[in-house]
C-alpha cells in the first residue's frame, strides 16, 4: 500500500495509464471518422468543416492525454502552417479556376473544359475538392488554436 | 418532431444556460456549457437540421469546451482587484 501511494506520488497530476492507453487506441478510429466525414461531405450530414474539426479533435485529444510536446511531435508546426495554407490555396484555387475557365466563381461546371468528365459530373467533383480544402484548413487551424490557448503562445508547456 | 421532446429539451436548455451564469465556479460553467452545447445539438437533429446538429456536436460540445479549459488553466483563482 505504501509502496502504491509512493508511486501515485511520483506520477504527475493527471497522469493516467488508462487515459493514454484508451486515447492511442481511440485517435485511429477519430481520425477515419474524420476523413469519412469529408470524403462523403457532398451527399450526407457533414463536410469539410465538421470533418477538419473532428480531425484536429485527435490532434487535441493526444494534447490532453499526453502533453503539448508529444503532439507537436506528431503535427509539427511547420506541417500545420503548411497544411492550413495548402486548404485556402485548395479551396480559393479551384474557385479562381472555374472563374478563369470561362465561368463564375465556384462555378465547377467550368471545369468541364479542362478535363471533360461532364458537367454534372465536375458539380460533384468540384465540391469535393472544395471540402478538402476546407478540411485541410479547419484541421490546422483547431490544431493551432489549441497550441496557442493552452501554451500562451509559446508553444513549450501546456495542458 | 415530437413536441413533448422538444419541448423538454428546450426547459433543459433553459436551466442550463441559467445554470451557466449563475454558477460561480468558471469551470463547473465550462462543463454546464458543454452540456448546453450537446442538448442544442439533440434539439438540432431531433427538429430535422441534421448538419447543424452534426457541427454543434463537434465545435460546439468538443472543441469549445477543450478551449475554454485551455483558457482557465492561464487564470488564477482569485481576481486582484
Amino acid at each position: 500500500m505504501k509502496r502504491r501511494l509512493e508511486r501515485a506520488g511520483g506520477q504527475q497530476l493527471g497522469d493516467s495509464s488508462i487515459i493514454k492507453t484508451s486515447v492511442r487506441l481511440l485517435v485511429p478510429f477519430v481520425q477515419l471518422f474524420g476523413l469519412y466525414v469529408i470524403v462523403h461531405g457532398h451527399y450526407s450530414p457533414g463536410g469539410g468543416f465538421q470533418g477538419g474539426v473532428a480531425l484536429g479533435a485527435s490532434f487535441i485529444l493526444l494534447a490532453l492525454a499526453y502533453d503539448l510536446k508529444t503532439s507537436i511531435r506528431h503535427f509539427s508546426e511547420g506541417a500545420n502552417a503548411l497544411l492550413a495554407n495548402t486548404g485556402a490555396l485548395i479551396y480559393t484555387g479551384v474557385a479562381a479556376l472555374c472563374a478563369v475557365m470561362g465561368g463564375l466563381f465556384l462555378d465547377y461546371s467550368a471545369l468541364d473544359k479542362l478535363i471533360p468528365l461532364g458537367p454534372i459530373e465536375w458539380r460533384s467533383f468540384g465540391i469535393f475538392l472544395v471540402e478538402v480544402g476546407v478540411g485541410l484548413a479547419v484541421m490546422s487551424i483547431m490544431v493551432s488554436l489549441f497550441w496557442d490557448i493552452s501554451s500562451g503562445g509559446e508553444m513549450d508547456e501546456g495542458l | 418532431m415530437i413536441w413533448q421532446l422538444d419541448l423538454l429539451i428546450l426547459l433543459l436548455v433553459v436551466a442550463c444556460a441559467l445554470a451557466v451564469i449563475t454558477v460561480k465556479d468558471l469551470l463547473s460553467a465550462t462543463i454546464i456549457f458543454g452540456v448546453y452545447s450537446f442538448l442544442m445539438c439533440l434539439l438540432w437533429a431531433e427538429m430535422g437540421a441534421v448538419d447543424v446538429a452534426f457541427t454543434e456536436a463537434t465545435v460546439g460540445a468538443g472543441i469549445s469546451t477543450v478551449l475554454f479549459i485551455a483558457a482557465i488553466l492561464r487564470t488564477n483563482r482569485r481576481s486582484k482587484d
